[in-house]
Formats: C-alpha cells, sequence, structure tokens
C-alpha cells in the first residue's frame, strides 16, 4: 500500500495543466501538493457521482486533460459509470481510483470484498484503453509520466493506506478549503467560460 | 381517430424545441418507448448524445458539461428520477445551475383510474424537491418547454418537462 500523499506528491510533477478533481478522505491531501489551484475542482455533492460529473466535465473541454481521483467506495455506489465513461471514449479522461478498502470517513468498515475485487480489470473489460494497478510507490513513480502521456479513458487504480477517522463529525479538525462553487468560479475564469 | 392522431405529441417538436433553446447534450437512459425519438436526435448535428448506466448519473454528468460551459438535458423516465433524489438534490439543485429535464411520465392517464404507482408519485416527488414543472401531453403544448427552460434559465434551478404521452408519441412505427 502507498500513502495518499506519496501519490499526490508523485503525479503533481506530471500533472502539467491537467483539470485535477480530488475526492474522499485520501483526496485531501491534494492541496499539501497542487500548485494551480485554478485548475482543481471540487465536484462533490453526492457520493457517487463525482465520477459521472467529471465524465460530463472531460466531454465538455475535450482540449483539456481531466484529472479525477476517486475512491472506491463512491465508485462501488455507481459502478455503471465504468461503461458510461468507455461507452463515450473520452481521450482526455485519467480516471484514478484511490482504494483504502474502506469508508474512513465513517470508522474503517470494509467496503464490499475489499481485498479481493480487481477495479482495474472491471475498468479494462467495461472498455476503458487502458487500466492500471499499483500497490508499490515506486512503480507508480516510474509509470505516471508514461500514463499522462496516454489517450483515454486511462484507468489507474492504487492501493493506499486507509486514514481511518473515529472522532464524532462535530469534533474533526477539518482545514479550511474552497467550497464547490468556489472552484467552479476560479475555474470558469482561468479558461474564460461562461454558462448559459 | 384523426382527433387522436393529432393529438400527440412528436418527436420532432421536442428536438426544434431542444434545437430553439440552445441544448448541446442529451444525457439520457434511451428505451424501447422512446426509440424513435433517439433515433431522430442521432440525426442531430447540433446534439450529442450521453448514453447513462442509471439516471443517477445523468443530473451529475449535466453538472460536468454545464461547468464546461454546455447546455445539456437531461431525459430520462419518472421511475429513473425517483432512483435519482440525492443526485438531483447534491449535483442539480444544489449548484445554482438552470438545468431542463424532460421525464417521461409513466402511468399518466387523464382518463380514468391511474393504475401505475409511478404515476402517483411523481409529482408529489417533484413538489417535495421544489422542482417546478409543466405538463406536456401534445405537440399544441410546445410553448411549455421553452417556459421551462426560461424558468431554469431565471431562477438557476432544475425544472422538470413532464412528458404526459410516453406510450403514444416517441415510438413511431
Amino acid at each position: 500500500m502507498i500513502r495518499a500523499e506519496d501519490v499526490f506528491r508523485t503525479f503533481q510533477e506530471h500533472r502539467g495543466e491537467a483539470i485535477v478533481i480530488p475526492t474522499g478522505t485520501s483526496g485531501r491531501h491534494w492541496m499539501d501538493f497542487t500548485t494551480n489551484e485554478k485548475r482543481d475542482l471540487n465536484l462533490g455533492g453526492a457520493m457517487g457521482q463525482t465520477t459521472s460529473a467529471a465524465l460530463g466535465l472531460a466531454l465538455s473541454l475535450p482540449q483539456e486533460k481531466v484529472v479525477l481521483f476517486d475512491s472506491e467506495g463512491a465508485l462501488l455506489m455507481n459502478m455503471g459509470i465504468l461503461a458510461t465513461i468507455a461507452g463515450k471514449k473520452p481521450k482526455n479522461f485519467f480516471h484514478f481510483l484511490l482504494d483504502n478498502e474502506c469508508y474512513a470517513t465513517t470508522g474503517g468498515q470494509p467496503v464490499p470484498n475489499a481485498e479481493e475485487i480487481n477495479y482495474a480489470g472491471v475498468a479494462k473489460e467495461a472498455g476503458y484503453a487502458a487500466a492500471y494497478s499499483f500497490t508499490d510507490l515506486e512503480e507508480f513513480a516510474t509509470s505516471v509520466d508514461q500514463i499522462m502521456k496516454e489517450t483515454g479513458p486511462v484507468f489507474v487504480a492504487i492501493k493506499v493506506v486507509p486514514e481511518v477517522e473515529n472522532e464524532p463529525i462535530g469534533r474533526r479538525q477539518r482545514r479550511p478549503s474552497r467550497s464547490r462553487a468556489e472552484t467552479i468560479r476560479d475555474l470558469h475564469s482561468e479558461l474564460g467560460i461562461t454558462v448559459a | 381517430m384523426v382527433e387522436q392522431q393529432r393529438a400527440i405529441l412528436s418527436p420532432e417538436t421536442l428536438i426544434e424545441e431542444f434545437n430553439k433553446n440552445g441544448v448541446t447534450h442529451v444525457v439520457t437512459i434511451p428505451d424501447s418507448e422512446t426509440n424513435y425519438l433517439y433515433e431522430l436526435m442521432k440525426e442531430q448535428p447540433s446534439l450529442e448524445i450521453v448514453p447513462a448506466s442509471r439516471e443517477g448519473e445523468t443530473f451529475a454528468i449535466a453538472l460536468g458539461l454545464i461547468i464546461g460551459g454546455k447546455k445539456p438535458v437531461c431525459l430520462i423516465q419518472n421511475t429513473g428520477m425517483l432512483e435519482s433524489g440525492d443526485s438531483i438534490r447534491g449535483m442539480a439543485l444544489d449548484s445554482g445551475f438552470p438545468l431542463v429535464m424532460v421525464v417521461g411520465y409513466r402511468g399518466w392517464n387523464r382518463h380514468g383510474v391511474i393504475t401505475d404507482s409511478v404515476a402517483r408519485y411523481t409529482e408529489p416527488f417533484l413538489n417535495a424537491m421544489r422542482v417546478n414543472y409543466y405538463l406536456v401531453e401534445q405537440d399544441a403544448d410546445a410553448s411549455r418547454i421553452s417556459l421551462a427552460f426560461e424558468e431554469a434559465s431565471k431562477t438557476k434551478r432544475p425544472v422538470a418537462i413532464l412528458v404526459g404521452d410516453e406510450y403514444h408519441g416517441f415510438n413511431r412505427v
């Protein structure tokens, strides 16, 4: 297993100008490594549907690379999206999955079939152009540059160390982060987009 | 019989309204009842179809498209709309963007008793979500489709069009 912060530290060097959408408990580490916040997007709002929103964004901006850092708990809630994505074949879509094998934010209960399911295998058979699995940081580090040059949709499953939260929600320390609306406004300003 | 034929909502009318209102994408679950509409949409150079696997996806895909500057509609059946509750809340209502959802009103009948339970729950569901809606049953109602687009744009909220002619007009034989 790899620490989520090491995934992001490694990925950042290969981000280029990509729009990055982090999700889940692991995803919050992205804010420590991003160097282009105006191209970071918060698309949370309904668990299991951030993946769908990321697809919509990729379809609407085919000239931009769109990178989603998904979580396995969310993906399991809407696994059909893999077929939806594969069907539309967005060449600019890079779907990373940070798989900690549990619902970390609710105390670490395992997700269904946590240790045996092969998400990259599911994505590949659903029709993704390419799919990879990583459990070792060095292997990921030597592969990510080439992966980001591939034609999408590409799926990258990464086993990450769970960061289980057991504190009641009201007592948890939350670092300030931009709201979804703020990140959308910033992206619109960055790309010169106006909504009809 | 002649009167009955005239009273349908033709797929061409929906397409015309989509084009008039600048729709770029139709995010949808195709079904056999709306096959002719689907075929007609595929022929439109101005429309891109995004087939979804489950109705809840359509609202999130639409949000992504809107953020990227496109103008999608969600085209689903009322059964799937019920499944989409959390997505409508989190991805449409809470987003503050206009969105028109075209919903096949399965089970709707102006005459006699409604026997399909999904028709009984459709309008209460929309009322509970505070989503306004327009019933469209025939071509003469077409202007209500544009009204829905105008309302969505003005209020920056989702607005529904309930297609009450689902089983007659869309599947041209």
